[in-house]
């Protein structure tokens, strides 16, 4: 269970941004793909508490998945991945490389009412 | 109302991930060649390293720090190879972090090195976020987990670079089935080195030692690695 430190991480963050910017902030929006090697439902939980008595408290955790993406070899085209399953879904040519599913990325803070 | 945003795009782990950079470049600076162990706890690491360390030595200078969650038992253990050994205790963490290493190896010097073992905690999935700053990240399966370890922890399999199948004198008895292993370890690492030992009989050790010792030779003749 890691999600809390993170969770921690992501409030540091957009504290941080948001005080740079002056800006009030809804809701922290993250990118997480499936190899980041962190649990979503665990995140939101934990997000929750490592908000609480900050400037973001009462705010939402809005997670976007980002899709697994993997460059084929064969057909030298990107291929988004549906499993762990590391074959391209057109050739099923194997597919070592990941161009994309690693992210664990505050991506945007989402503003209310002027600070 | 469409919501406004402000882009911000940082990386969460951005702080780990710059210590371990600094790490690494410290690292390939010295010549030190760092591989670091993952595994479920009970598979073996700890045998694995001490048996790996025992046999580096004398001919190789090598040393390990190892990370558990209360005890200093396994440092004990691998300081009877007599490879000098640093524990990290890491208290209610379940993973190591980079500046967890770059403390541990505090008065250390990597440039006195020719290998440095990094055992992390018994753990499949918190470990796979935190780079070491290490050439190498070793996986290790022991035979009485069951064929779907990679299946059900894709994660940590697809980002390690070798997968050590230990405790080969049980596969008998535990019905081993190693192709079933060897296949799904390939459909979330395509191409992974797979090599199959018992740190207890001996089984298999020279040739990972040999792979090993190979693959530190290459990477000192690379430029920049």
């Amino acid at each position: 269970m890691h999600e809390l430190s993170i969770a921690v991480s992501i409030v540091e963050i957009a504290e941080k941004e948001a005080a740079r910017r002056c800006v009030c902030v809804r809701a922290v929006h993250l990118r997480l793909g499936p190899l980041a090697g962190v649990v979503k439902e665990a995140l939101l939980s934990a997000y929750e508490l490592a908000s609480q008595n900050t400037s973001l408290a009462g705010t939402s955790l809005l997670v976007e998945d980002m899709p697994i993406v993997v460059h084929c070899p064969h057909c030298d085209q990107r291929r988004t991945l549906t499993s762990f399953e590391f074959r391209c879904p057109e050739c099923d040519t194997p597919t070592p490389e990941v161009v994309q599913g690693r992210e664990l990325e505050v991506f945007a803070l989402e503003l209310g009412d002027a600070a | 109302m469409t919501p406004r945003l402000v882009e911000v795009r940082q990386n969460v782990l951005k702080h780990n991930d710059e210590v371990a950079r600094a790490l690494r470049e410290r690292f390939h600076a010295s010549g030190v060649f760092v591989i670091s162990l993952v595994s479920s706890p009970g598979s073996g690491k700890t045998t694995f390293l001490e048996r790996t360390l025992t046999l580096l030595q004398p001919a190789y200078r090598v040393a390990a720090l190892v990370g558990d969650l209360a005890t200093e038992n396994d440092a004990r253990r691998l300081a009877r190879s007599r490879a000098p050994v640093r524990q990290i205790v890491t208290g209610t963490l379940c993973h190591l972090e980079a500046a967890m290493v770059e403390n541990a190896l505090e008065g250390w010097s990597p440039g006195e090195l020719d290998f440095l073992f990094i055992e992390n905690v018994g753990n499949l999935v918190c470990p796979s976020s935190y780079d070491l700053g290490e050439d190498l990240r070793l996986i290790l399966v022991s035979v009485t987990e069951g064929e779907d370890k990679p299946l059900k922890y894709p994660t940590i399999f697809n980002t390690s670079d070798v997968t050590i199948v230990s405790k080969m004198d049980l596969a008998e008895a535990a019905e081993f089935d190693w192709q079933a292993l060897e296949s799904n370890i390939q459909a979330v690492r395509p191409g992974m080195r797979v090599l199959r030992v018992s740190a207890k009989t001996g089984q298999g050790m020279d040739e990972w030692l040999e792979w090993l010792t190979a693959l530190r030779s290459s990477a000192a003749r690379l430029p920049g690695q």
